[in-house]
């Protein structure tokens, strides 16, 4: 990024006062700080309970974890305006989906009560699983040197068919033991809370890059910011659940 | 069946000593031997108390709530049994009571006030069967232990039906607890704050008890006093806060507490608006087993919490202050009792994720830091096994801070070279040895004198 550039972004928050598990709110303040950082004008348009979500004008999308009955009403809600969303993700839009988000996006998901048919935005389901899967969670993905860390906290067991996942499993459980979450064009898709961002600024520098690729339709290289405090937390705890450095 | 039962006494007493000369708590394992032995234990010696039997649960001020209503009922001279060591599942509630009874089998008790963890609520009454239970709040909390957080209230849920004629007091301010009691079939009565005080900052974020439980529409709430405490109604099936019965009025909330209840005027030397509701749910919960009140206040004057709840310490002429959060609910009201210290103030945070705790500290990012952004904060060290957690998220609010994963170190630096008003804020498992490296610096100032 060249001095004089001017550059914005826009991160559409879906549902916060529905979907609002533990440190949701973390990914929003990680991606609007390394915007900040870099000069890079942004701003959060948060959709609540009786908005309708207008997917046009939005550079970033953030759909996060809630409460099952929380999840349905989003569901609801989001079935207004799913061509809309489909087309925002078909056209290269950045979203990242966590916990019921990414449930959400697929065909359906299973509760107690009967499959609920969800967004189908990509060709994905959850299957509900016979006990929670609670633990730490470390992932890597052939794209960053920096392994992912964060914590998953799921009933759902989530299959995706084709799709990349979004990181082989190191430690912890993900969809199958063996991989976690999703990846398809500008959308990541993952079960990790955390929040996911502040302690994994490459997954953040990679939504914030292809939101602004996609918007002014050319290569961006983003200024490298100081993150010691970012990769100490990485890597203490890579090191305090896989017993070495990476 | 007096045979096992004395048996099943004595063997706990023994395992209690035991674990005591090695320096273990022994609480829990002579709790657990007891029923072993004999199953019934514990039904049997909670009939034999003579009164009442009180049950404290909820996210956050279970401790001090019970230990206000058991120090109020020891200064009326009864005999009271209580859980004081904090063990407050099945095998701990037990070891209150065996070791409680004599080497013959026999209790001799008045009372018993007992704090109960909730997911074990509907494991212990059916034992204990409590006549009254106190429901401070519930708060979100340890998500990582069960699961989703409707979990919580239909665990208490569940206890409760297991004692019908058990009459339940509950803070009208929290919509969890209200909207799950008053779906269950018992009586309840209230306590609670009904205006809004001017002194309470408004947090950023609520993030708890925003949708009716009943119809799920979004609730109004006409003002907030700190976390999903507050004024609520519901534009669809018209549930709202229920009468208080119990209302604090003329409240002042700044160094120290003052409020009216029933036409009784309270004062307490310590911070914290949530210390009103423990103070509260005690007073609601005496008054409605007809216990006098004479001497509550006394109660208030002689009580220390201790143990990390606001504790004062003095140590090289520093003023330590020391206190357990665990939660967002707890961090935010412990933050809003630091800050209402306006002078310069030295601040250690210490963070750890055992099993105790939560594995899982993404609460942090729930808590609102931003307040000790504060040109009163001279500094802020971070301590415990999550200090680079915590020292990230303090970034994100532009707040410098330095970490130390030595707590003794981090006590020792700023009770030497701080600014003399040194606070604490610790979680669940870091609060033993952070008060051990308090009580050890302090020991040290001793035998120097």
């Amino acid at each position: 990024m060249k001095k004089g550039e001017e550059y914005s972004l826009v991160i559409g928050h879906l549902y916060p006062d529905l979907l609002n598990l533990y440190g949701d709110r973390g990914n929003i303040k990680c991606i609007e700080k390394r915007c900040r950082l870099r000069n890079i004008n942004v701003r959060t348009v948060t959709f609540e309970y009786n908005d309708t979500v207008d997917f046009s004008g939005l550079d970033i999308v953030l759909l996060g974890g809630g409460a099952l009955q929380e999840q349905y009403l989003v569901c609801q809600k989001l079935k207004a305006v799913k061509d809309e969303f489909k087309a925002y993700v078909e056209n290269g839009g950045v979203l990242i989906a966590i916990c019921e988000g990414l449930e959400l996006l697929g065909k359906y998901y299973q509760t107690d009560k009967g499959d609920i048919e969800a967004l189908g935005i990509l060709d994905i389901y959850t299957k509900t699983g016979s006990h929670r899967l609670i633990n730490n969670i470390i992932l890597k993905n052939e794209l960053w040197s920096m392994p992912i860390v964060g914590f998953e906290n799921h009933l759902g067991r989530t299959f995706i068919n084709n799709y990349k996942p979004f990181g082989k499993v190191l430690y912890g459980y993900g969809n199958d033991d063996k991989c976690e979450g999703v990846m398809y064009k500008n959308v990541i898709g993952t079960y990790l809370h955390g929040p996911l961002l502040p302690k994994n600024p490459q997954v953040c520098d990679y939504l914030i890059k292809n939101a602004l690729e996609k918007k002014y339709s050319k290569s961006i290289s983003l200024p490298i910011l100081d993150d010691k405090e970012e990769k100490d937390a990485n890597a203490f705890m890579f090191k305090k659940l896989m017993h070495r450095n990476y | 069946m007096k045979i096992r039962r004395v048996l099943a006494i004595n063997a706990a007493k023994l395992v209690c000593a035991v674990s005591k000369r090695i320096g273990k708590q022994g609480a829990t394992w002579a709790g657990k031997v007891a029923m072993l032995i004999y199953p019934s234990i514990l039904k049997e010696l909670s009939a034999d108390v003579k009164k009442k039997i009180y049950a404290v649960c909820g996210t956050n001020g279970k401790t001090s709530t019970n230990k206000m209503i058991c120090s109020a009922l020891e200064l009326e001279d009864n005999k009271v049994i209580c859980n004081h060591t904090g063990a407050n599942m099945l095998n701990g509630v037990a070891a209150a009571f065996v070791l409680a009874a004599d080497k013959n089998g026999t209790l001799d008790a008045d009372y018993a006030c007992i704090e109960v963890d909730e997911a074990s609520a509907k494991i212990v009454f059916p034992h204990i069967k409590p006549d009254f239970m106190v429901i401070t709040n519930l708060f979100r909390d340890q998500l990582d232990r069960y699961g989703q957080e409707d979990a919580t209230a239909q665990l208490l849920s569940d206890a409760i039906k297991a004692v019908p004629d058990m009459k339940i007091i509950v803070n009208a301010d929290e919509v969890v607890s209200t909207s799950m009691v008053t779906a269950n079939k018992n009586s309840y009565i209230t306590y609670g704050v009904n205006k809004e005080y001017s002194g309470n900052q408004n947090e950023s974020q609520v993030i708890e008890g925003k949708f009716c439980k009943l119809c799920g529409e979004k609730l109004d709430y006409n003002f907030y006093h700190y976390s999903q405490l507050g004024d609520y109604s519901c534009p669809k099936c018209g549930f709202k806060r229920p009468h208080i019965d119990y209302n604090a009025e003329d409240i002042y909330c700044q160094d120290y507490i003052e409020f009216s209840v029933s036409g009784i005027k309270l004062r307490a030397d310590y911070r914290g608006f949530y210390n009103i509701y423990n103070i509260l749910a005690a007073f609601t919960a005496l008054s409605q087993s007809g216990e006098k009140l004479n001497n509550f206040q006394k109660m208030l004057d002689n009580y220390n919490p201790g143990n990390g709840r606001m504790e004062l310490f003095e140590i090289y002429d520093t003023k330590v202050n020391l206190n357990l959060a665990k939660n967002p609910a707890g961090f935010n009201q412990s933050i809003a009792a630091v800050m209402q210290d306006k002078t310069k103030k030295d601040i250690i945070i210490s963070v750890n994720d055992k099993d105790q705790d939560g594995i899982d500290v993404t609460w942090i990012w729930d808590v609102d830091f931003l307040k000790l952004s504060d040109p009163s904060v001279n500094s802020i060290t971070v301590s415990g096994i999550r200090n680079k957690d915590m020292l990230l998220r303090l970034k994100y609010e532009d707040i410098n801070a330095k970490a130390e994963d030595d707590i003794d170190k981090a006590i020792r630096e700023k009770v030497l070279n701080g600014c003399k008003n040194l606070y604490v804020i610790v979680n669940f498992t870091a609060l033993l040895s952070t008060r051990t490296a308090i009580k050890q610096l302090e020991e040290e100032q001793n035998e120097k004198r």
